[in-house]
C-alpha cells in the first residue's frame, strides 16, 4: 500500500510517500541515493545489504521498508563522525579487509552491530555473529582480524 | 628511450612495501561506486524471463499482455517461436519498465508455450552420454620413450608399451578422480547501466575488459567503436566470467536505442548463477606405474567433462598437471550437456587437472606407505616447466609453516579422538601470468601534480594502488600523491583482466611512461644543479645529484621548469616483448590441514600453508591478498561449491544463494601465505598471482581427507554425504 511514512536514517527524519512493501534496500539506494548496502541476493542469504535498525542488524533486502518506519535506521554512511571513519572502517582499512569490496559495507555494518552487544569478541564468537555474510573474494581472515582491531579501537586501546 | 629497470631490493622505496589500497576509504564508506550503484535520470529497470526449461523449442511467444501491464514501456524479444532453447535460465525477453515491481510484473505476463526436447545433464556418467550421442572427442596424446618400428602400428604399439611399462612397475595405482562443475557467483551480478543518447552508447558496465567491451556494444548496435564509452570503476568480482558486454547487456543497449531512455538491467542470483558462468566438470580413470622411488614411469588416462552445451572438457594438454613422467597416454571426451556454457574460471584448465591428477601422487604414496611429501619430491624430476628447483625449496618452506614433520602420519595412521581424525595432504601448481597489453598516458603539470590515465580495471587485485605505487617509486613521490584514473574505455588502452596479466601490464606501461617522463625533466632539471641527467636521481620528493644528495631541488621546483606546457608522456607494453620489468611462469606449494569426523563426514579446515612464487613483489598487501582469496576459493570447490542439476529435467537446482553453499567466516581456518620472493625470482619482474593460489587447494585438501582416513574421496566438492559414502565403501 501506498502511504506517508517517517523514515530516520542517519540521524535524519524523512517524509516519503512510498509503497509500504518495498525492500529498506531498494528504499536506501534508490529513493535515497545510499547505495552503501549492496544487493547480493535480495534473499537474506549473502548479509550484502546490511544496515542496522535501533542498533541492530538487519538484512535489508528482506525487509519491508513499512515496518522500519519511525526507527532508527544506519547505513555505512552514517558511520563516519567530524569527517572521521568510525574505528570498524578504520580497522578495515588497516586490515585491508577486503578486496572487490562489494561486501564490506555489509560486514562493516554486520561488526558494529556485534561490537554493540559485545564489544570484546572472541575470534569464534565474530565467526558465528559474521557466519551469514558472504565474501566471494575470500578475505575471511582478514575480516575477523579487522574486527579484532575495531574492538580494540573502540576501547581506546592501542591496536 | 630510457633503459627500463627497477630498482634494487635496498633502494626501492615504494615498491615491495605493504601499501593500503588507495580505493580503501571508498570501499570501506560506500562511496565506491558499482555497476549495480549507477542510476540514471529517467532509467528503465529491465528485467528477464529465463527459460524454465534445460533443452526446449519455443512454438510460440506472446509479449502482448506485458506491454499491457502499467509502467511497462517496452519488451525486447530476443528468442522467438522456433527458437531451439538449450539451457534452463536462457533468456527469452527482457521487460523494461517504469520500476522494478513494473518489470517483474511484465516477465510474468509474457506467455510462452515449449516444446520439451531430450534433456542430458550427466556429466559424470560416460556410458550414459555416450549412449545420449553427447561425446565427442578433445584429443589426446600419446608418448613414450621407445618409439615404434617404422611397420608398428602407433595404436597397438602404445597399446603394448603402456601395458609393460606398468608391468614392470613397482607400484601401479589406479583410480577415478573428479571434480563437479561450479559457477563463477560474483557478488554483484553481471549487468549495466546504459544510455544510447544523440548516436552514442555510455554503459557502465560491470566488467573485466573496460577496454574490449566498447566495440562488442558497437558492433550490435551499428555503431563505431569510438561512438561508444564503457566505464567501470568498482566491480564486485569477475573471475573469468565478465570479459563482454554478454547478449544482455547488448539487448540493455538496444532498448534504450529504441525507447530513448537510460535502462539498467542487472541480472537476478538466480540467473546469474544459471547464465553467467560456469567452471567446466572434469572425472577421470587413470592407471599409473611407478618405480621403486615412488618416481611415476607411466601414466594411462581418459578424463571427460562438460562445458555445457557448447564448451569443452579440461584440455588434455595440463593432464597430468606439472609432473608429466615420460610415458603416458591420456585422452579426453567432451560430453555436451543442457547447460549454459562454461567461461574462463580462475586458472581455466588448471584447478581441475591439479584436483585430478595430484592426487594420483598422494594414492601412491598411500599404496608405497610412504610420506607423501617425499613422494611428491621424487616426481619433481618429471617437472615439465623447469621449475623443480624452486618447488623444492618451496616445500621445504611450506613444510616447515605446517609443521609437515611433527604433524605427518602414514594414511589412514594418525590418533583418532573420538570420531575426529586428522590428515595433511599438499599439490603444487604452476602459471603463466605475462603482462598484457597496456597503455598509459602520464601528465606532469608545472605545479607538481601528477595524472595517469590507462583502460584497465580494478577487479579488488590492487591494480589501482600497484599503477599509483609503480609511479610514485620513478618519481621519489609518495602513492597519495599521484592521481590514477582507470576505468574508462576512452583512456588509453590496456587488456582485459583474465589470466593474471594485468598487474605485469599495467607495472609496464606506468614504469615505461614514468621513466621517460622523468628523463625528459632531469634535462631540464640538470643544468640547475650543475649536472649531467644521467648522474640525477628522485627520491624523497626531490631531485638530487647522485652522491651529492645537498645538491637538489624539490619535485615542485622541478616541474615548474617546466614553464606553461605540462609534460606529457604515453607509453605502451606489448604482450610478448622480451622486457627486465615483467615476465612469466610461476610455482607454487600449498599444503592443508584438515580434520575429518568419521561419524558426520564433516571436513573441517585446521591450517592452510600457501607458498607462491610471482616474480617482483609491487605491493605485499594486495598481493598476500590475492593469495587468502585464491585459497578460499578454493577451499569452497573442495568442501562446498558445487552445480546441482537434477538428472531429468535440467534444471539448477541450488541456484541461489541459501543452497548454492560457499564457504563462510568459520569454514576457511587459518591460512598462512608466504610470498616467495628470492633475488633469483625478484629479478625476473612482475608476473600475475591472481590465478595461482586458487589452483591447488582442492587437490591438497583431497590429499589431506585420504590422509587421514585412509580413503580417497574421490569427487569434488568433498561433502560429508560423499565422505561418508567412501568411509563406507571401505568398510
Ligand atoms: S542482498 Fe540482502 S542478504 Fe543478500
Ligand atoms: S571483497 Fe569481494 S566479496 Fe568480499
Amino acid at each position: 500500500m501506498r502511504r506517508q511514512l517517517e523514515l530516520v536514517v542517519n540521524g535524519e527524519a524523512r517524509r516519503l510517500e512510498l509503497e509500504d512493501q518495498r525492500s529498506l534496500l531498494s528504499v536506501l539506494r534508490d529513493d535515497l541515493g545510499l547505495y552503501g548496502a549492496k544487493y547480493g541476493c535480495g534473499e537474506g542469504h549473502c548479509g550484502a545489504c546490511t544496515v542496522l535498525v535501533d542498533g541492530v542488524p538487519r538484512r535489508s533486502c528482506t525487509t519491508q521498508v513499512g515496518t522500519v518506519a519511525g526507527k532508527e535506521i544506519t547505513t555505512v554512511e552514517g558511520l563516519e563522525h567530524d569527517g572521521k571513519l568510525h574505528p570498524v572502517q578504520q580497522a578495515f582499512l588497516e586490515e585491508e579487509a577486503f578486496q572487490c569490496g562489494y561486501c564490506t559495507c555489509g560486514m562493516i555494518m554486520g561488526a558494529c552491530g556485534l561490537l554493540r552487544r559485545n564489544p570484546r569478541p572472541t575470534a569464534a564468537q565474530i565467526r558465528t555473529f559474521l557466519d551469514g555474510h558472504l565474501c566471494r573474494c575470500g578475505t575471511y581472515q582478514r575480516i575477523v582480524a579487522a574486527v579484532q582491531r575495531a574492538s580494540r579501537l573502540l576501547q581506546g586501546a592501542q591496536p | 628511450m630510457a633503459n627500463y629497470a627497477w630498482p634494487s631490493r635496498d633502494e626501492a622505496q615504494v615498491i615491495g612495501k605493504k601499501t593500503s589500497r588507495l580505493d580503501g576509504v571508498a570501499k570501506s564508506t560506500g562511496t565506491a561506486k558499482y555497476t549495480y550503484d549507477v542510476n540514471l535520470k529517467g532509467q528503465l529497470i529491465a528485467k528477464a524471463l529465463g527459460c524454465p526449461h534445460a533443452h526446449c523449442r519455443i512454438t510460440k511467444i506472446d509479449t502482448s499482455p506485458a506491454l499491457r501491464v502499467p509502467g511497462v514501456v517496452h519488451v525486447e524479444v530476443l528468442r522467438d517461436a522456433g527458437s531451439e532453447i538449450e539451457w534452463q535460465g536462457e533468456i527469452l525477453a527482457v521487460v523494461a519498465a517504469e520500476t522494478e515491481g513494473a518489470a517483474a510484473e511484465g516477465v510474468k505476463a509474457i506467455r510462452v508455450e515449449y516444446e520439451p526436447l531430450d534433456v542430458f545433464v550427466k556429466d559424470y556418467d560416460l556410458e550414459a552420454a555416450e549412449r545420449a550421442g553427447r561425446t565427442s572427442s578433445g584429443g589426446g596424446r600419446v608418448q613414450t620413450e621407445r618409439e615404434p618400428g617404422p611397420n608398428d602400428d602407433e595404436d597397438k604399439f602404445a597399446d603394448a608399451e603402456i601395458e609393460r611399462l606398468l608391468k614392470a612397475s613397482k607400484y601401479v595405482v589406479e583410480g577415478f578422480y573428479g571434480i563437479d562443475p561450479i559457477t563463477h557467483c560474483c557478488l554483484e551480478p553481471h549487468g549495466s547501466t546504459v544510455e544510447f543518447k544523440d548516436g552514442k552508447l555510455l554503459a557502465y558496465l560491470s566488467t573485466q575488459n573496460v577496454s574490449g567491451t566498447d566495440d562488442g556494444f558497437a558492433r550490435d548496435l551499428n555503431l563505431t567503436a569510438s561512438d561508444v564509452e564503457v566505464r567501470c570503476d568498482y566491480i564486485g568480482g569477475g573471475f573469468g566470467s565478465k570479459f563482454a558486454p554478454d547478449y544482455w547487456g547488448v539487448a540493455a543497449a538496444r532498448i534504450s536505442q529504441k525507447t530513448g531512455r537510460p535502462v539498467k538491467f542487472m541480472l537476478d542470483r538466480d540467473l546469474e548463477l544459471k547464465l553467467a558462468g560456469n567452471r567446466p566438470s572434469a572425472y577421470l580413470k587413470v592407471r599409473v606405474g611407478a618405480d621403486e622411488n615412488g618416481v611415476i614411469q607411466v601414466w594411462d588416462s581418459h578424463h571427460w567433462g562438460t562445458g555445457g552445451a557448447t564448451g569443452g572438457a579440461v584440455s588434455q594438454n595440463v593432464v597430468p598437471y606439472v609432473l608429466v613422467p615420460k610415458n603416458y597416454r591420456r585422452r579426453v571426451t567432451n560430453i555436451k550437456t543442457n547447460a549454459a556454457p562454461a567461461r574462463a574460471w580462475r586458472a581455466p584448465n588448471h584447478p581441475q587437472a591439479c584436483a585430478i591428477s595430484q592426487t594420483v601422487i598422494d594414492d601412491l604414496a598411500r599404496v608405497m606407505g610412504k610420506d607423501s611429501y617425499d613422494v611428491f619430491l621424487a616426481n619433481l624430476v618429471n617437472a615439465t616447466n623447469g621449475k623443480a628447483d624452486v618447488y623444492r625449496e618451496q616445500m621445504r618452506i611450506a613444510a616447515e609453516l605446517m609443521g609437515w614433520k611433527e604433524k605427518y602420519h602414514l594414511h589412514g595412521k594418525g590418533p583418532r579422538n573420538g570420531s575426529i581424525v586428522e590428515g595433511l595432504g599438499m599439490a603444487l601448481h604452476t602459471w603463466g601470468g605475462a603482462a598484457n597489453n597496456s597503455s598509459c598516458t602520464l601528465r606532469i603539470r608545472p605545479d607538481g601534480s601528477v595524472e595517469s590515465w590507462c583502460g584497465t580495471q580494478d577487479l579488488g587485485t590492487g591494480t589501482r594502488t600497484v599503477c599509483a605505487m609503480v609511479l610514485a617509486e620513478t618519481f621519489g613521490l609518495s602513492p597519495a600523491d599521484v592521481r590514477v584514473n582507470i576505468g574508462s574505455s576512452k583512456y588509453p588502452v590496456s587488456g582485459a583482466s583474465g589470466g593474471s596479466t594485468t598487474v605485469g601490464g599495467v607495472s609496464e606501461s606506468h614504469r615505461r611512461a614514468a621513466q621517460d617522463a622523468l628523463e625528459k625533466l632531469f634535462a631540464l632539471v640538470a643544468p640547475k644543479l650543475e649536472a649531467q641527467a644521467e648522474q640525477l636521481e628522485a627520491v624523497g620528493g626531490r631531485i638530487r645529484v647522485k652522491g651529492a644528495p645537498q645538491r637538489s631541488i624539490s619535485w615542485k621546483e622541478a616541474c615548474a621548469l617546466l614553464g606553461d606546457m605540462p609534460l606529457e608522456v604515453t607509453q605502451s607494453y606489448r604482450s610478448g616483448t622480451p622486457s627486465p620489468l615483467s615476465s612469466s611462469q610461476v610455482a607454487g606449494v600449498q599444503m592443508a590441514h584438515v580434520a575429518v569426523d568419521l561419524e558426520t563426514g564433516v571436513v573441517r579446515m585446521k591450517k592452510f600453508v600457501a607458498v607462491q612464487d610471482q616474480g617482483l613483489v609491487i605491493n605485499p598487501k594486495t598481493c598476500a591478498s590475492q593469495i587468502y582469496g585464491g585459497v578460499c576459493m578454493g577451499i569452497a570447490g573442495a568442501l562446498f561449491e558445487q552445480r546441482i542439476m537434477d538428472p531429468e529435467t535440467g534444471a539448477f537446482v541450488n541456484c541461489e544463494l541459501s543452497d548454492y553453499r560457499l564457504p563462510r567466516l568459520g569454514d576457511v581456518g587459518e591460512i598462512i601465505v608466504h610470498l616467495y620472493e628470492p633475488d633469483s625470482e625478484r629479478q625476473r619482474g612482475v608476473v600475475g598471482n591472481g590465478e595461482p593460489p586458487v589452483i591447488s587447494p582442492i587437490a591438497a585438501i583431497s590429499n589431506a581427507i585420504c590422509n587421514a582416513t585412509g580413503v580417497r574421496v574421490p569427487v569434488a566438492p568433498y561433502t560429508p554425504q560423499r565422505v561418508l559414502e567412501a568411509l563406507q565403501r571401505r568398510a
